[in-house]
């Protein structure tokens, strides 16, 4: 009989073979590679289990899962036994029942069954199990809590862990060390003393617990609890609502647990089977969402009198923006007006605003941050292969077999990416990582690639001219599939893989290895993130991991492709819909005629003639006095965008500035009217994920005060503007979009709700949506090779700035903070700005470890607190962005992507002061 | 009893048995020559074992030839492969490694070249039990002379076979010696038992291929070899073929570790090997091969000990490991002292063995105490039923269980008797006072 391995099953459909079996009678059959228990779950006969969970390998300590298989030794533990062809499972009868009662009478006997003030109490398995077998807590006697010592959480903001509710099932001990991979969580202590506990008992904030809520959401009892929800509603007190996080790309499923008396969200979970993220979060998802009831939220709109922002009522602030926005329009035209959409707004509420923008005060300058992270790919995944998106989905990540991570730091940036990526892993994925930081993953990776920051496109030409001097190229794919093969051979022609490995700092043996493991992969995968994008050449690079894909063939299949991992929540959402100046919803060309006609008829209105500005634009048309208004929903440029001194300026320059927001940021303080919108708990509407999933948002909670949804203050706003528009929902701002464009053209709010979101390319309302693109064919139809040349980063480094700066993101916090920095438990874990120095550029510097020093550029200076090691290059430091009070950006260079004006946040050149230290 | 052909402790008396010289005197390395030298095929040696109808010494008694063919074929399957030798005796009253290791060391890497040769592993690990630092230190000496003579390491005596051998000491678990809770702890982790399956031999050590094999096992191996299969079966019976250890304690005379055929009985070793029950007192009951075991009546002492025979009369063979209790044994006693054994050792993973055996200890333990009820004795018997057999991830929970059946089944009435008396007139002053054995708390 075999066991249940890993990843027993893989998600494709196409992999799978079937298996019958006979469970109590019924016959079932499930794919090769199920569980008894899974396959009896699938019939809707529930074995008990106290110890299982499908994302952990089988544990098999409860033994309440123990059913009678025939000719089979003794019983066997369902959970950890595979289906096999004619198996006959006896699941349930008195002999098991009398069993299980027994378990649950020892389990019990060791448990504080204090149901009537337990937490968990109506949603606690090993409660249902011991009423449904009725098992008698005290026929071993009356237990009294004996672990009264203060316990590895006792100090911790996030999880309470209670021994005497726990069970030592170990999932949550099995979670930490096999799913999340962090290894906070141990048991320690034998047999009846066995409690959950940190290596050494330290406090779990000085482990590498990483804070993902993953053994509160695995354990079946009361043992493990989120602290700030202790005490505050049992299950059936909350309401539950099911929604979209509103963090990264990703686009975990987050269930929100709600006081509705209390209009409060007191916790949060995720189930596991749910697409996107099976039940996995990260910090941010769960335990990130106290910004929602933040005093500092804002209550009422504001309006800027006598130099002050004073509390103004809808009806005058509205009043004003009509005045105002009208009259700058009538006096400088349209275009003297700008809008900056947002990518942690819905898909309705970026559609809403766009067409502001466009049908109603008529201009294309509409943008959203996208072009501070990945605008270059989605121009140049647009011009390799015709769609600029991820191409292959999530739940994929677990079949691939080489993943090649380039610029990219998953298991922080995008952790729920990272959990996929670590599943392939640990079922013997190999995995490259080309990074100038050593980060998690390239401390696991097979190949590590540690390239001087701004080499990218030396590392993969001289990577695919050894492909092409190997012979490892699949040629009759890029014959088939592709064209401009041989403008780029030749540009490759030119290159010396030693000298390119010798400029990047890598071993050119290494480098030659990873281009081996990359092409033969059966698949490979590339994932990036904004170490390709965030430069003045991102869209070359771009275009260059695209180059590598197809000339290997990786991609157009299961699980191979080309896939940026999206920053925001709605980032890719806020680019679907239009919101940038280039094109109108669904990708397609404002200049296009058929297309101009569509909208036209579709809006009643004309559409703009001129081309629109991005953001940086925008702002240097502020500072210059071209652009005099700018409407801006749900965006802190000045905390986000490089330069941030001139920034300021800049925005100070304009004749009226509107900020539609949650908080007084930075830019709201700067505003002449900021009008109170709703956090994503707040409202309803879609998000599109970095996988092109679509999925519903859902509202669990009232805005504070007068704040209101941001598609609600949008329609106030088109109708002050004068061109009121009657929808009555976002379902129906939706139907209109899918109207108007083809990708979308099969989706809508009801279809997204019944498949549990649906990936676009969607063209009607019979297709299942898209699962990995250009299957057969690349969207453009053929896929485009360019030859790329290297561009050096805009500032080398000098005698005076001898170290490259490079700055990102950490695990806990979340871009510039404002929502993140509110959550207790993410503070204390990640509290302020650091740089990350290495070990030998610290001794030269004479920096100690943990000090406080500064980090100069030409541009200005921030400080933070050293972190020594050997995270960076000797050449390099690195900083996070995320604290507005030492912000990176007052440092970063303003340098742009010529296609898609991203900023060079990933290098500039920098000097590190060592500050005089004491009191 | 006829005279035993003694080759197990063959050497074990001789001075400076442990040291190279000496074994290569006595006919050491000669085994693992004729493998590389003729060269056997690597099956070859699997069939000799094969044909021995070797059973392992751990305790379990599996078909050494049978788990070694479980290993997958290292053509279709390009993972590492490991030999781990099982040296963790820890079972009360198991001591027969330890004479082996300490007296013999060379005797045992031989087996281990031999043993991995048969299954192309190049790695094999020793775990020693934590305790025996001399077990340890004569062995890992024993390597380096090994290595330093070409017998361990890269190509050994110029043949293609390279194998590596390590040793691991134990950190004081029980439970480390179980095979799976072996492995890992080997890979550095807490010594929890795995499920099985997957069975080693498709996913040990670091989810590789691995054997795991009892110290004595292996030992036997090198003769198999140089003697053949025929001459092995020849010493035992048909079901247990070859000699064993048996490590005798308790009441006893001379308690020791003696090598015997299988086929002896139970009193042939008591009376002829340990001199008789000590002090002229009568036997009370014996534990056939280890605390384990099902406790056997003095009535059974003219037992055959084979596996077969053994379990016939309602026990095990386990690890020979005979423990003997004259007239004035307490029962109760002995089960508190076994129990609180197990009920510490527990890993503390499966329900009914962590819960199981403290609930089985208290009991013990309120009898012996006098405060035991009548019904106690069914709750015994009800909690062992739901702990064994084969009921929970590892046989710990069975090794706690079933002596613990068998106590009740032949010793039900002076276990009734502690009950109605309010006290265990057997047992030992201080077994009876409530002050006495948190010793492991
Ligand atoms: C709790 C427990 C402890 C064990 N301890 C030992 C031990 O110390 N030494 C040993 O050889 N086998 C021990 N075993 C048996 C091993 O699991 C395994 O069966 C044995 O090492 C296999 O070797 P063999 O086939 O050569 O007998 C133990 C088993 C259990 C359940
Ligand atoms: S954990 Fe479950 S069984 Fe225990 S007290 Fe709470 S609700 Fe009751
Ligand atoms: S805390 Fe919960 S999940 Fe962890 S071992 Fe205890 S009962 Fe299981
Ligand atoms: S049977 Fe006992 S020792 Fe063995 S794994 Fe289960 S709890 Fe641990
Ligand atoms: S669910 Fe199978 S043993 Fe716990």
């Amino acid at each position: 009989m075999n066991p249940v391995s890993l990843h027993p099953v893989s998600p494709n459909p196409a992999s799978r073979k079937p298996v019958s079996l006979t469970i109590d009678g019924r016959a079932v059959t499930v794919p090769a590679g199920t569980s008894v228990l899974l396959a009896a779950q699938s019939a809707g006969i529930d074995v008990p289990h106290l110890c299982h969970d499908p994302r952990v390998e089988p544990i098999g300590a409860c033994r309440l899962c123990s059913v009678k298989v025939e000719g089979a030794r003794g019983l066997v533990a369902a959970c950890g036994q595979q289906v096999a062809p004619g198996m006959v499972v006896t699941s349930e009868d008195p002999e098991l029942a009398e069993r299980r009662r027994h378990v649950l009478e020892l389990l019990l006997s060791e448990h504080h069954a204090s149901c009537a003030n337990c937490d968990r109490s109506g949603d606690c398995r090993l409660q249902d199990y011991a009423y449904r077998y009725q098992a008698d807590p005290h026929r071993f006697g009356v237990y009294v809590p004996k672990h009264t010592a203060p316990n590895y959480t006792a100090l911790d903001q996030g999880i309470l862990y209670d021994a005497d509710k726990c069970i030592r099932c170990g999932l949550c001990v099995k979670y930490c060390e096999t799913v999340q991979m962090a290894e906070a969580l141990t048991f320690t202590w034998r047999a009846d003393r066995l409690v959950v506990s940190t290596p050494g008992d330290v406090p779990l904030r000085e482990t590498d617990c990483e804070f993902c809520g993953g053994c509160i959401r695995v354990c079946p009892t009361g043992a493990m609890l989120d602290r700030g929800a202790a005490h505050h509603g049992r299950a059936a007190d909350l309401k539950k609502v099911r929604t979209t996080c509103a963090y990264c790309g990703v686009g975990c499923q987050v269930d929100l647990y709600v006081d509705p008396h209390k209009n409060r969200i007191v916790r949060a979970s995720a189930e596991p089977g749910a697409t996107v993220n099976d039940g996995n979060l990260c910090v941010k998802g769960h335990f990130g969402f106290e910004f929602v009831g933040s005093p500092a939220r804002l209550r009422q709109p504001l309006i800027r009198r006598d130099g002050e922002l004073q509390p103004a009522s809808w009806d005058e602030a509205l009043a004003l923006i009509a005045e105002r926005l009208g009259g700058i329009r009538q006096r400088h035209g349209a275009d003297a007006l700008a809008f900056v959409s947002s990518a942690r707004c819905t898909n309705e509420e970026n559609y809403l605003l766009q067409k502001i923008a466009r049908a109603v005060v008529g201009t294309n300058n509409v943008d959203n941050c996208a072009t501070s992270c990945h605008a270059p790919s989605v121009a140049g995944l647009a011009e390799s292969f015709g769609s600029g998106a991820m191409t292959n989905s999530t739940v994929e990540i677990r079949d691939c077999k080489v993943l090649f991570l380039i610029g990219a730091n998953p298991t922080e940036a995008h952790p729920i990416f990272g959990l996929e990526m670590k599943r392939a892993l640990r079922a013997g994925a190999k995995l490259i990582v080309c990074d100038p930081r050593r980060t998690w993953m390239a401390k696991h990776a097979d190949l590590h690639l540690q390239h001087r920051p701004g080499t990218d496109n030396l590392l993969l030409n001289a990577m695919m001219r050894c492909i092409l001097d190997e012979g490892l190229a699949d040629l009759a794919f890029v014959e088939a599939r592709c064209e401009g093969f041989a403008e780029f051979r030749q540009n490759l022609e030119g290159f010396s893989i030693e000298r390119a490995a010798a400029e990047c700092g890598v071993d050119a043996e290494l480098l030659r290895a990873a281009a081996r493991l990359y092409a033969k992969g059966q698949p490979s995968a590339i994932y990036y993130t904004l170490g390709i994008t965030e430069h003045a050449c991102g869209t070359d690079n771009v275009k260059n991991v695209a180059n590598l894909a197809m000339l290997c063939g990786q991609i157009g299949k299961w699980a191979s492709g080309v896939n940026p991992l999206r920053g925001q929540n709605n980032v890719q959402g806020a680019c679907d819909m239009g919101a940038m100046p280039h094109k109108l919803p669904g990708y397609q060309n404002w200049s296009d005629a058929a297309v101009r006609t569509r909208f036209e008829q579709a809006w009643q209105s004309p559409l703009p003639q001129s081309a629109g500005l991005r953001i940086p634009m925008m702002i240097r048309g502020a500072g210059q006095g071209t652009l005099k208004a700018l409407y801006v929903m749900g965006q802190d440029l000045v905390a986000t965008e490089p330069n941030q001194s001139d920034v300021v300026e800049e925005l100070q320059a304009l004749e009226f500035l509107v900020v539609q927001e949650i908080f007084l940021t930075e830019t709201a303080k700067l505003a002449h009217v900021v009008l109170p919108g709703a956090a994503f708990a707040e409202k309803d509407g879609t998000f599109a994920c970095s996988e092109r999933r679509l999925q519903l948002v859902r509202k669990a909670v009232e805005p504070p005060g007068e704040a209101k949804a941001d598609w609600e203050i949008l329609l106030l706003v088109a109708a002050a503007l004068g061109k009121p528009m009657a929808y009555r929902n976002p379902a129906q701002v939706y139907d209109e979009l899918a109207s108007l464009a083809p990708v979308f053209g099969g989706i809508s709010h009801r279809r997204i709700e019944a498949h549990h979101g649906l990936q676009w390319p969607c063209p009607d309302s019979h297709h299942p949506g898209t699962r990995f693109l250009h299957e057969g064919r690349f969207t453009r139809g053929k896929g485009r090779f360019h030859a790329i040349a290297h561009t050096p980063p805009r500032e080398e480094p000098t005698p005076e700035f001898p170290l490259i700066l490079s700055t990102g993101r950490t695990l806990y916090n979340y871009n510039c903070g404002s929502m993140t920095r509110k959550t207790a438990v993410i503070d204390a874990k990640d509290p302020g700005n650091f740089v990350e120095i290495h070990r030998d550029t610290a001794k030269h510097y004479g920096i100690e470890p943990d000090e406080k020093v500064a980090v100069r550029t030409a541009r200005g200076r921030v400080t933070g607190r050293a972190v020594v090691g050997e995270r960076v290059r000797p050449d390099t430091i690195w900083m996070p962005f995320h604290f507005a009070e030492e912000s990176a950006n007052l440092v970063t260079n303003d340098v742009f992507d010529p296609v898609t004006a991203t900023a060079e946040y990933k290098c500039c050149a920098a000097v590190l002061e060592k500050l005089p230290q004491g009191g | 009893m006829k005279r035993v052909d003694r080759y197990l402790l063959a050497r074990v008396d001789l001075p400076d048995s442990h040291t190279l010289a000496v074994y290569r005197a006595h006919g050491g390395y000669q085994a693992l020559e004729q493998v590389l030298r003729k060269p056997w095929k690597p099956e070859q040696v699997t069939q000799v074992v094969k044909d021995s109808a070797l059973r392992g010494r751990g305790g379990a008694g599996f078909l050494t030839g049978l788990k070694w063919s479980f290993m997958p074929d290292p053509a279709k399957d390009p993972r590492p492969r490991y030999l781990a030798i099982n040296a963790d005796e820890s079972e009360p009253g198991t001591c027969k490694d330890r004479v082996l290791m300490e007296r013999d060391p060379h005797g045992l890497i031989e087996g281990c070249l031999v043993s991995a040769y048969a299954m192309r592993a190049s790695t094999v690990y020793i775990y020693v039990r934590g305790e025996y630092r001399v077990s340890y230190a004569r062995l890992q000496a024993a390597i380096d002379e090994a290595r330093e003579a070409g017998l361990v390491g890269r190509r050994i005596l110029g043949s293609d076979f390279s194998c590596e051998i390590w040793m691991h000491p134990g950190a004081g678990a029980y439970i480390c010696g179980e095979e799976t809770g072996l492995m890992e702890s080997l890979e550095g982790k807490r010594g929890h038992p795995r499920p099985k399956p997957p069975f080693p031999a498709a996913s040990g050590l670091w989810r590789s291929p691995t054997t795991v094999n009892n110290v004595e096992t292996i030992f036997n191996v090198p003769f198999l070899v140089l003697r053949g299969a025929d001459w092995f079966k020849a010493l035992g019976t048909k079901g247990s073929t070859g000699n064993f250890l048996c490590g005798i304690s308790g009441h006893v005379e001379r308690p020791g570790v003696y090598e015997l055929p299988f086929g002896v009985t139970a009193r042939e070793i008591l009376e002829q090997c340990a001199g008789g029950v000590w002090k002229g007192r009568r036997l009370k009951a014996f534990f056939p091969g280890g605390s384990s075991t099902g406790l056997l009546p003095a009535s059974s002492v003219d037992v055959v000990m084979d596996h077969d025979s053994v379990k016939a009369a309602g026990s095990m063979f386990g690890t020979a490991a005979m423990i003997v209790l004259d007239e004035t044994a307490s029962i109760a006693q002995l089960m508190e002292v076994t129990l609180r054994f197990y009920d510490h050792e527990s890993c503390g993973q499966c329900s009914q063995c962590r819960e199981g055996t403290e609930w089985l200890h208290q009991i013990f333990r309120r009898i012996v105490r006098g405060q035991g009820r009548m019904q106690d004795l069914d709750l015994l018997v009800s909690l062992a039923n739901g702990m064994a057999p084969a009921k929970t991830i590892c046989a710990l929970a069975d090794a706690a269980a079933i002596p613990t059946l068998s106590a009740v089944k032949h010793f039900r009435a002076e276990l009734e008797q502690c009950v109605r008396l309010g006290r265990d007139p057997l047992a030992t002053a201080t077994a009876q006072s409530p002050e006495h054995h948190e010793a492991h708390a």
